[in-house]
């Protein structure tokens, strides 16, 4: 075993937990007023795209992920990949079923 | 990494006893302290998979049905309200934050302040679900909840003269997106209320001492579980309230 498995788990100071909750509800505040405005086909990947980001920084940071072990970080990877899985094989099936007719 | 994190993260727990004791909360078929808390940390990680493929089952859902009835889901999803939504995400998010507090504060053994942050995080869950009842209310009055007494009549003949009407098969399957509104942020709300019911024994738990005492795993895999749930709804919001109000025509 090597010494760093018998480090307690590092921890971030209250302080970046702070600008992580202010940073997470600046975004927000943006994603809410964007949907506000119209922005044509944009509108749907900004807000998913600003919901990723808020996600990503809660999962990084008060999640501990960024700090955790390989193992962690390859549980959630595989998750993420078995969903894109799901989602990927599905639309592919739905935009291909069929194919030509449209 | 904050000085008082490592001054409390060194503290050996063998300090004062012979090297080959260990901390009551050792459980024999682990080696180290460290070991049996990276064990209960992926056993959470894990569920956590199972979890996002669950709620990805629902999301595919709505992915597709989108596509298929883009106009019904559109005039649907403009129904809700953005205001109650934004005020509940950013709720979400500030119970987030108190959650994050605590299992700091579980981390540097302040007992005070463990008990603070979770109480916080209790009551923002419960304005949480309290908001989500006065829209569930709305759409009772509306009728607009699914099997329960739903009418595609604000749909067909739409009070505004603005909002063009939709046809009475594509109105139907307005019936779908609420179907769908209700499973999702409805098994969200499940997820919130079983969380709450554990943060009611983790309160009772602390104000007698645990978790200050330098095993803190049970928080902070509640933590990682309180987060999850936030981070569903950071994506259920946007899908579910923002982005149809501008429809491409």
């Amino acid at each position: 075993m090597s010494s760093t498995e018998h480090q307690q788990h590092p921890t971030s100071p209250p302080r970046t937990y702070i600008l992580i909750l202010l940073a997470l509800l600046v975004f927000t505040a943006i994603n809410t007023g964007a949907a506000y405005l119209n922005l044509g086909f944009l509108n749907p990947i900004i807000a998913l795209g600003i919901a990723c980001v808020n996600a990503v920084l809660v999962i990084l940071f008060y999640m501990h992920l960024r700090y955790s072990s390989r193992l962690m970080k390859l549980t959630f990877a595989a998750g993420i990949f078995t969903f894109m899985i799901l989602v990927i094989m599905t639309l592919t099936d739905y935009i291909s079923r069929g194919w030509g007719l449209w | 990494m904050d000085s008082h994190a490592i001054a409390a993260g060194t503290a050996d727990p063998h300090e004062g006893h012979e090297s080959n004791e260990h901390p009551p909360y050792l459980r024999h078929h682990f080696v180290t302290v460290e070991q049996q808390r990276e064990t209960a940390s992926f056993g959470m990680w894990l569920f956590l998979l199972t979890e996002i493929m669950f709620f990805g089952g629902l999301f595919m859902a709505y992915l597709l049905y989108r596509n298929w009835y883009y106009p019904a889901f559109v005039a649907a999803s403009n129904t809700l309200s953005i205001q109650l939504g934004a005020i509940n995400t950013g709720i979400l998010i500030l119970s987030c934050f108190t959650m994050t507090m605590g299992v700091y504060s579980a981390e540097i053994r302040n007992r005070k302040n463990l008990m603070i942050s979770l109480g916080l995080t209790l009551l923002l869950g419960v304005i949480f679900l309290g908001i989500k009842g006065v829209e569930y209310h709305q759409k009772y009055v509306e009728h607009h909840i699914p099997g329960l007494n739903f009418s595609v009549e604000d749909f067909v003949h739409p009070a505004d003269p603005h909002t063009a009407p939709l046809t009475p098969d594509m109105a139907q399957h307005t019936e779908l997106y609420f179907f769908l509104y209700f499973a999702m942020t409805g098994m969200h709300a499940l997820h919130m209320i079983i969380g709450l019911c554990i943060l009611l024994a983790l309160l009772y738990r602390s104000s007698q001492g645990a978790y200050t005492n330098g095993h803190s795993s049970t928080v902070d895999n509640f933590g990682l579980y309180w987060h999850f749930v936030d981070i569903v709804w950071t994506f259920l919001f946007p899908l579910l309230y923002l982005i149809n109000r501008h429809p491409l025509s």
